[in-house]
C-alpha cells in the first residue's frame, strides 16, 4: 500500500506570535501523537496547510530543525487560505500534508564561509538553516545574514538578531524606505552583499530566498564577487497545489519547483529562472 | 501463443468473455458525429462501416465501402479519461468535536477492459504510467484503476492526415502493453496475446490457427497504415532546440493564432495538470477536495503571489509545446508526445504543432 499523498494530518494550533503587520508565527501539533512525535523536517522544506472548505497553501517550516511535538510557520496574509488562517485562534484545527520538496544543504558546507540574503518574508524559510549554524557554530567559517526589507517595522525577528550576533553570525540590515530614527543600511540587499567583505570567494556558499528579481540580483552579485553558480543556492516559488509533481502547476523549464525544489542550486535554474513568462 | 484467427461473426464471444469475467467493457462508439469512447454491450455498438477524415481543425465521420468494425483512427477522446478521471474526490474533511477529520475516500475501483487501443494510445498510457506512477509519489487513483484494467489493442490499417506516430516511434503496430491485440481483415481478426492474462482469455474464444494467407494480409493492411502516414515531425535534439529558443519570434506569432481555449490539452492523451476545488455540503461541515482536469492554457494556472506568471498567449502555448516535446524528457525520460494528432485536429484554427517545431528549427538560434 503506498502513502496517498492527498491525505491531510489534524495539527492544531498551539500558539500565534504575532511578528510584524501581516505576518504571524503558528506553531502547530499534531492532534494524532504518534504523527506528533515522528514528524521530522529538512531545513527549506515546506508543508500544505489546508483549511477545509478554503483550500491549501504552500508554507515553508520557520521552525527549529530538531524541532520536536510543534512545529514553527511564519505565515504572511496573500490569499483566501492566510486571510482565513488570519482569523483563527489557538486549539483550532487545520490540515497538514508534508514535509515537501529539497532542502538547504547546509550540513555539507562545514568548514566554508556562509552567506544568507533574504528579502521580506523570505527570511522565514532560511530561519532552519540559521538555527542550524547556531548549533553547530564551530562548524562554520564566517558566516553573515543579509536581510533586506521594505521598511524596519518589517524587519522579521528583530527580537532574535541579538542572539544570532551574540552567536557570532554577523547580521546586516537594510531597508528600502528608512524611517527617521532608522541608523542602519538603505537599499537593496545587492548594495549591501557588493561591499560585504568575501575573505575566501572560492570557501564561500550563498544560499537565498526572496523575491524572484532580488534573488537574480543576488545571484548576479554573488557570480561578480568570485563566487560560482555551483555555490549559490536559492529558494524558488510557484503556484503549488499538489507538492508532488503530480499537478503541473510549478513547472519552471524543467522543473517542479514542489519536488524537484524548491531550494535548487542556482546553476540548475539559471537558464529558466528569470526568462519572461515561463 | 501463435497468432490465431478469430471469425468477424464471433467478436461477440470476446465481449461476452470480458463481461463474464466482470469487466466493463469500453470501446470506440457512434455519438455526436464523432468516434467517442464509451460502454460497449455488443458488437452492434462498434463504428460499423463509419471512418474518419482528419485535417488540421477538421473532423468528419463518412460511410465506408465495407463493414470494418474498427475503420477510423483516434477521436477526440482518449483512455485517460478512465484511468485519470476527468472529475474525482482525492480528499475529505468532516467537522467533529474534536476538530478537522482528515480522510481519503475508498472509492470503489472500477474494472474496465478497453478494447480498440491503438498503438499511440497504448504509447500515451505508457506515458502516463510514468508520469502517475514511476515518480517519487504514485497517484493512488490512477494506480488503482490502471492494475484494475485489461487492454484489447487494434493495429491500425489506414491513418488520418494528421497522424504522426511514425516520428515518435510509436506505431502504427502494436508491439507492447496490450493483454490482446487484433489486426481486423475483411473475414475476421489475427489475434495476438501479450500478456499471460491475455493468453489465458484467448483460450477461451473459438479461435482457429491463422494461416499464412491470414498473417500474410494481415502484415499488407499494416503495412498500408504505415504508407499512409503523411505527416512528419523531426525530433533530433528536440529537447534543446525548443528550450535553446525561448525568445524566438515564432512564439510571438503563434500567439496570433492560438485562442488559449485548451482544446488541444484536454484531448491530449498524456496532458495531465489538475486543479483542486473545494466542495463543501450547506453546513460547511463535510468538505470534499474535488480534482479536475485543468490547462496549461488557462489564465489563473500560473496565478502566483497576487499575479499570473504566465500572462500572456505566448507563454501560455510556449510552455504547452516546451513541455510536451521537451522538458518533458528531462522530467520523465521520454516525450510528452505520441503522435496521435489530436491537438491538430481539434485545435480550432488548425495550428499543427509539427509545423510549429519544423519553423522553430528552420530559423532557430
Amino acid at each position: 500500500m503506498v502513502a496517498n499523498p492527498w491525505l491531510s494530518h489534524t495539527v492544531r494550533i498551539a500558539k500565534i506570535t504575532d511578528e510584524i503587520p501581516g505576518v504571524a508565527t503558528y506553531d502547530l501539533e499534531f492532534v494524532d501523537p504518534v504523527q506528533n512525535g515522528s514528524y521530522r523536517f529538512l531545513p527549506g522544506q515546506f508543508n500544505m496547510l489546508y483549511l477545509p472548505g478554503v483550500g491549501e497553501s504552500a508554507i515553508s517550516l520557520s521552525a527549529h530543525p530538531d524541532s520536536r511535538g510543534r512545529w514553527a510557520h511564519t505565515i504572511r496574509v496573500a490569499g483566501n487560505v492566510t486571510q482565513t488562517l488570519a482569523r483563527l485562534g489557538t486549539g483550532a484545527t487545520l490540515g497538514l500534508r508534508g514535509p515537501f520538496g529539497s532542502s538547504w544543504p547546509i550540513a555539507k558546507y562545514h568548514g566554508w564561509d556562509v552567506v544568507f540574503v533574504a528579502g521580506g518574508i523570505g527570511l522565514p524559510p532560511l530561519r532552519p538553516a540559521i538555527y542550524h549554524v547556531l548549533d553547530h557554530r564551530a562548524d562554520y567559517g564566517r558566516v553573515t545574514l543579509v536581510y533586506g526589507a521594505r521598511s524596519p517595522d518589517t524587519l522579521m525577528y528583530p527580537r532574535e538578531y541579538d542572539r544570532w550576533k551574540a552567536a557570532g553570525i554577523e547580521v546586516q540590515t537594510t531597508v528600502d524606505r528608512a524611517t527617521p530614527d532608522w541608523k542602519g543600511n538603505v537599499g537593496t540587499v545587492t548594495v549591501v552583499l557588493d561591499r560585504l567583505p568575501l575573505a575566501r570567494p572560492d570557501r564561500t556558499v550563498l544560499f537565498t530566498c526572496g523575491p524572484d528579481v532580488m534573488m537574480h540580483f543576488t545571484a548576479r552579485s554573488a557570480l561578480q564577487r568570485g563566487l560560482t553558480a555551483e555555490q549559490v543556492w536559492l529558494s524558488a516559488e510557484r503556484n503549488m497545489q499538489c507538492a508532488v509533481g503530480l499537478c503541473g502547476h510549478c513547472q519552471l523549464g524543467p522543473e517542479f519547483i514542489c519536488k524537484d525544489g524548491p531550494v535548487f542550486r542556482y546553476d540548475r535554474l539559471a537558464p529558466f529562472f528569470r526568462v519572461e513568462g515561463l | 501463443m501463435p497468432a490465431a484467427f478469430l471469425e468477424k461473426c464471433q467478436l461477440q464471444t470476446l465481449f461476452d468473455a470480458l463481461r463474464g469475467d466482470g469487466y466493463q467493457v469500453v470501446g470506440p462508439t457512434v455519438s455526436q458525429d464523432a468516434i467517442v469512447y464509451d460502454e460497449i454491450r455488443t458488437v452492434d455498438d462498434l463504428p460499423r462501416g463509419w471512418t474518419d477524415v482528419q485535417e488540421p481543425g477538421k473532423y468528419r465521420l463518412e460511410r465506408r465501402e465495407d463493414d470494418a468494425l474498427f475503420g477510423y483512427v483516434v477521436g477526440p477522446h482518449s483512455w485517460k479519461k478512465y484511468l485519470f478521471p476527468p472529475l474525482t474526490t482525492v480528499a475529505a474533511a468532516d467537522r467533529t468535536d474534536a476538530g478537522w477529520a482528515m480522510s481519503t475516500p475508498a472509492a470503489a475501483v472500477p474494472r474496465y477492459a478497453f478494447v480498440g487501443v491503438r498503438a499511440c494510445e497504448l504509447a500515451a498510457i505508457r506515458v502516463q504510467d510514468r508520469v502517475f506512477l514511476e515518480g517519487p509519489y504514485v497517484d493512488p487513483i490512477y494506480k488503482a484503476r490502471r492494475e484494475a484494467t485489461l487492454i484489447v489493442a487494434v493495429n491500425c490499417t489506414q491513418a488520418a492526415a494528421t497522424c504522426f506516430c511514425t516520428s515518435m516511434n510509436t506505431g502504427p503496430r502494436c508491439t507492447a502493453g496490450f493483454d490482446l491485440a487484433l489486426t481486423e481483415l475483411p473475414a475476421g481478426f489475427i489475434v495476438e496475446a501479450g500478456s499471460d492474462r491475455g493468453t489465458a482469455l484467448a483460450a477461451r474464444l473459438p479461435l482457429r490457427e491463422a494461416g499464412e494467407q491470414d498473417l500474410a494480409q494481415a502484415d499488407e493492411v499494416r503495412e498500408r497504415a504505415v504508407n499512409d502516414i503523411q505527416r512528419r515531425m523531426n525530433t533530433d535534439g528536440i529537447r534543446d532546440l525548443l528550450l535553446g529558443n525561448l525568445e524566438h519570434p515564432r512564439w510571438n506569432e503563434l500567439a496570433t493564432r492560438c485562442l488559449s481555449c485548451t482544446n488541444c490539452t484536454m484531448v491530449c492523451p498524456t496532458c495531465f495538470c489538475t486543479s483542486v476545488t473545494e466542495v463543501s455540503d450547506l453546513q460547511g461541515d463535510h468538505v470534499e477536495r474535488q480534482r479536475h482536469w485543468d490547462s496549461c492554457f488557462n489564465l489563473d494556472f500560473s496565478y502566483m503571489n497576487g499575479g499570473l506568471v504566465r500572462n500572456n498567449v505566448r507563454s501560455r502555448y510556449r510552455q504547452w509545446l516546451t513541455h510536451k516535446l521537451a522538458s518533458w524528457i528531462d522530467q520523465f525520460g521520454s516525450s510528452g508526445c505520441v503522435g496521435c494528432g489530436r491537438c491538430i485536429t481539434w485545435c480550432p484554427v488548425g495550428i499543427d504543432l509539427t509545423e510549429e517545431v519544423a519553423a522553430i528549427r528552420e530559423t532557430a538560434s
